[in-house]
């Protein structure tokens, strides 16, 4: 063989080890994982995303809040997600089994959202904190999503999940502030965020 | 001979100490001549998009960087959202300027080092078509709110079709010319760009299947996530600088490189141990452990291609660094190899657990990010540009001064971030994990330097104790500095482009007789010999092992 040859065996292999180890062995170790049945409520966890949830996701991707966010709660002794009180327990493969595209995220320019669901289940306060962070966590560099939202004339009666927005953020007499689906969705989708239950392995 | 001498065509600096051989022969000169020609077009179409795309970038890059410390900037528009900026910087710093910067530099060396004119040059022009196109497309999606959402990896599956094709004429082409190669030897750098060429397919086509096309689920999408994320940098933009590196050093200084089997044993130490490093981005995360274990162990054996390859260029290096002081390529190039081993020695600790624990999520990770992608591969792109242009186009560099500003923005401007991050991102990884307390408040409390020694000195393992906003509040100070250090960065790359602009549309008036260095050569220094290229060996200087 001559030295090209040599070269190319030599690139190739080294690479496929890694290939094998890396890439395809996980997958064939975790393909097989199924969420489990909550024998008292019935409930599946992690439960298969309802269509609301699904498009919650994919604002959530559009607007890149993976880049500030990470969602897993890490084992290990020389960190304090758990003290932080981001999660009751360490994070587990299981809890990811539907989720497509993965949002484990590398920053935490912001919280843990593992378990925002548990954490702050109230949609009201995800509207507002979208809208602008200033307004439930002043000081946050969170950007603010307007565009998420509509302001609009009121019509009739005053539209049930309009914003209740005061001092510098309220709006003019007779208009109102209502999430766009996209920011409904995407609540949706952050409320589902919990990963509470014990895994049973 | 005492003064620099310009043989054309096209000649930069060559800085050779007088004992070195005989100019070569015409026939040598011609062929280089050749070569050169052929590769012009291509190699400045190449260039060209990857500076064009290295402005956006760069504005991109500082938009996001702004948008961190004031988050009300233009908030009402969707595209501009830092969640839509960030992925846009990252991938056009990764496809746009460094991917074209490199592929424009490996043409160019692989003909050279191969000895053979490029065939058909007008494919590889159509190769940036498809190239830029996607781009393009790409940047336009992430913008509209169309991202894939897996980091590194953003751009649409039709983007990366195009990028595919792309890739492929460019690699098939570098292939071929390795292929007809015109000498026995084939030298370090050309391992090193053959390994890049199978290596970057295997991965772009592994991730886009099984994570766009047919996806696996859940967290091994994430496991191959990083091993792509990983590899692209450490199997494709790395392999492609130490290459540039392995070539413009011996080169410039006219000396051949140090050993042999340093390099031999740098080049497959890298190719069988990078490769396993990838999981080392999922430390102690839902993944099953003996991955990140495996990870772990490949990065630390990451530190013997690293040190070989720098006590290879070291030695090499030694009894010529006083050139730095003439020649830019030299500069560029030496910074940017200095960086690569501090960039990979800081990586090996970064994959332990203790190490990596507290400052993962924090911003002294996106530190090092600018260590390794700016200060070694970026700055040896550089380098590399400086070297290669004049030759394709026979004009030397418009203005020393430019270059100087060039350099002294983009070091100075590199080397402030990567401090002002890997401190600021210290703090916030401290706070957030094991401080009992904030910077800030402690400062509040003790004075600025009272502070300083409380939260360092009295250091108190409370776990998660300093509030959220506290840890958010103390990074601002450190984010606005880095937008200083990227308008820095940004002035620099002005002048590079207004340098490239001038020289390519021969703008201006024209520099005669000589290389552009920073300074003249003094008429009595040793490495009195500068030439171009047309007049020394091959390989660089002739040879590989120690003269
Ligand atoms: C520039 C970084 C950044 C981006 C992008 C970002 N966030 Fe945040 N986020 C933060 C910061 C900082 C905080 C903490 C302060 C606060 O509550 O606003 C935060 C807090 C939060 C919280 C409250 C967490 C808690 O524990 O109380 C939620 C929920 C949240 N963000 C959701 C999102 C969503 C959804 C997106 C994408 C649409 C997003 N964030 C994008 C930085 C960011
Ligand atoms: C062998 C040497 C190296 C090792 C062991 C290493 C190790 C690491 C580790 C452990 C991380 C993850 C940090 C974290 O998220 O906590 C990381 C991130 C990174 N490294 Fe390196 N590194 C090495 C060399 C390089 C080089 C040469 C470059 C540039 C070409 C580079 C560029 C990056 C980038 C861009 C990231 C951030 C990736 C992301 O989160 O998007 N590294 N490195
Ligand atoms: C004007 C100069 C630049 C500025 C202001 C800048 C700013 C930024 C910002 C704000 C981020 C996002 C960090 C975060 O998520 O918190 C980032 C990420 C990144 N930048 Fe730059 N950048 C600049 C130049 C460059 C250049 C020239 C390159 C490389 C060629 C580069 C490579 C990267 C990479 C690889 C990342 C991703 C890091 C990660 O994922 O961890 N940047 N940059």
């Amino acid at each position: 063989m001559n030295y090209a040859s040599w070269l190319f065996l030599g690139v190739f292999l080294t690479f496929a080890a890694s290939w094998v180890a890396l890439v395809f062995i996980p997958n064939e170790q975790l393909k097989g994982l199924q969420s489990q049945r909550d024998e008292i409520t019935g409930e599946l966890h992690p439960a298969p995303f309802s269509g609301e949830e699904e498009r919650g996701m994919r604002v959530y991707v559009a607007n890149g809040c993976v880049y500030c966010h990470s969602q897993q709660v890490r084992g290990g002794d020389w960190n304090a997600d758990l003290e932080r009180g981001w999660g009751s327990r360490r994070s587990h493969p299981k809890d990811y089994i539907y989720d497509v595209p993965q949002q484990l995220g590398t920053m935490r320019t912001g919280p843990d959202l593992s378990n925002i669901g548990v954490r702050q289940p109230s949609a009201e306060w995800h509207y507002r904190h979208l809208y602008d962070p200033e307004i439930t966590s002043p000081g946050s560099n969170m950007p603010p999503h307007p565009f998420l939202f509509e302001k609009r004339k009121i019509t009739g009666a005053r539209a049930p999940d309009a914003l209740k927005l005061e001092g510098e953020w309220a709006v003019e007499q007779g208009w109102e502030v209502v999430p766009k689906p996209g920011a409904r969705d995407l609540v949706k989708y952050l409320q589902r965020l919990d990963q509470s239950y014990e895994i049973e392995d | 001979m005492s003064s620099i001498e310009s043989t054309s065509p096209g000649g930069a600096a060559v800085l050779v100490r007088p004992a070195t051989p005989e100019p070569p022969p015409p026939e040598i000169v011609s062929e280089r001549a050749r070569i050169d020609e052929s590769c012009a077009v291509p190699c400045l179409v190449w260039f060209a998009s990857s500076l064009f795309w290295l402005l956006v970038a760069t504005v991109f890059g500082l938009v996001a960087s702004l948008k961190l410390h004031i988050p009300g900037m233009h908030a009402e528009q969707a595209w501009l959202t830092f969640g839509r900026i960030r992925p846009v910087h990252l991938n056009l710093v990764a496809y746009g300027w460094g991917a074209m910067a490199a592929i424009g530099v490996m043409l160019w060396l692989m003909a050279r080092l191969s000895r053979v004119p490029l065939r058909w040059p007008a494919a590889l022009v159509f190769a940036a078509g498809f190239w830029n196109l996607g781009l393009l497309l790409g940047t336009i999606a992430i913008l509209a709110g169309d991202s894939q959402g897996i980091e590194w990896l953003e751009f649409p599956t039709y983007v990366a079709f195009l990028l595919f094709v792309g890739f492929a004429i460019t690699a098939v082409w570098a292939l071929m010319t390795f292929a007809q190669r015109r000498v026995e030897h084939v030298y370090v750098s050309q391992w090193y760009m053959f390994g890049a060429l199978f290596w970057f397919p295997w991965l772009y086509a592994t991730v886009q299947v099984l994570l766009l096309l047919v996806p696996v689920k859940g967290v091994p999408q994430a496991a191959i996530n990083w091993w792509f994320g990983h590899n692209v940098l450490g199997l494709w933009f790395t392999p492609i600088g130490l290459a540039t590196a392995y070539y413009l050093i011996p080169k410039v200084i006219g000396r051949p490189i140090y050993s042999y089997y340093l390099s031999i044993m740098g080049f497959w130490t890298l190719a069988a141990f990078y490769n396993w490093a990838g999981i080392h981005h999922l430390i102690s995360g839902p993944v099953p452990a003996w991955l990140v274990t495996v990870s772990t162990v490949g990065s630390m054996m990451m530190i013997i291609p690293v040190a070989t390859v720098a006590v290879n260029h070291h030695m090499t290096m030694r009894g010529s660094f006083h050139l730095l002081r003439y020649s830019p390529t030299l500069r560029f190039v030496v910074f940017g190899s200095m960086a690569y081993t501090i960039v990979s020695l800081q990586g090996a600790f970064m994959a332990l657990r203790v190490y990596n624990e507290p400052f993962h999520f924090t911003h002294h990770t996106i530190g090092h990010a600018h260590l390794g992608v700016y200060a070694f591969f970026t700055m040896i792109m550089f380098g590399a540009i400086y070297y290669i242009v004049p030759r394709l186009t026979g004009r030397e560099w418009a203005s020393s001064r430019l270059i100087k500003i060039h350099f002294w923005t983009t070091a100075v401007g590199i080397t402030l971030m990567f401090l002002v991050l890997s401190i600021g991102g210290m703090i916030q990884g401290f706070e957030m994990n094991q401080a009992s307390a904030s910077l800030g408040s402690l400062m509040d409390e003790h004075g600025f330097f009272g502070g300083v020694y409380e939260f360092f000195g009295g250091f108190e393992v409370q776990n998660g104790a300093v509030p959220f906003l506290d840890i958010v509040a103390g990074t601002i100070p450190w984010l606005v500095l880095r937008s200083l250090t990227g308008v820095l960065i940004l002035v620099g790359h002005v002048a590079f482009v207004i340098l490239v602009v001038r020289n390519v549309h021969a703008w201006g008036k024209q520099r005669r007789g000589g290389p552009t260095l920073f300074h003249e050569l003094p008429a009595t220094a040793t490495p009195a010999l500068a030439t171009t290229t047309a007049t020394t060996t091959q390989t660089p200087a002739g040879g590989e092992e120690r003269a």
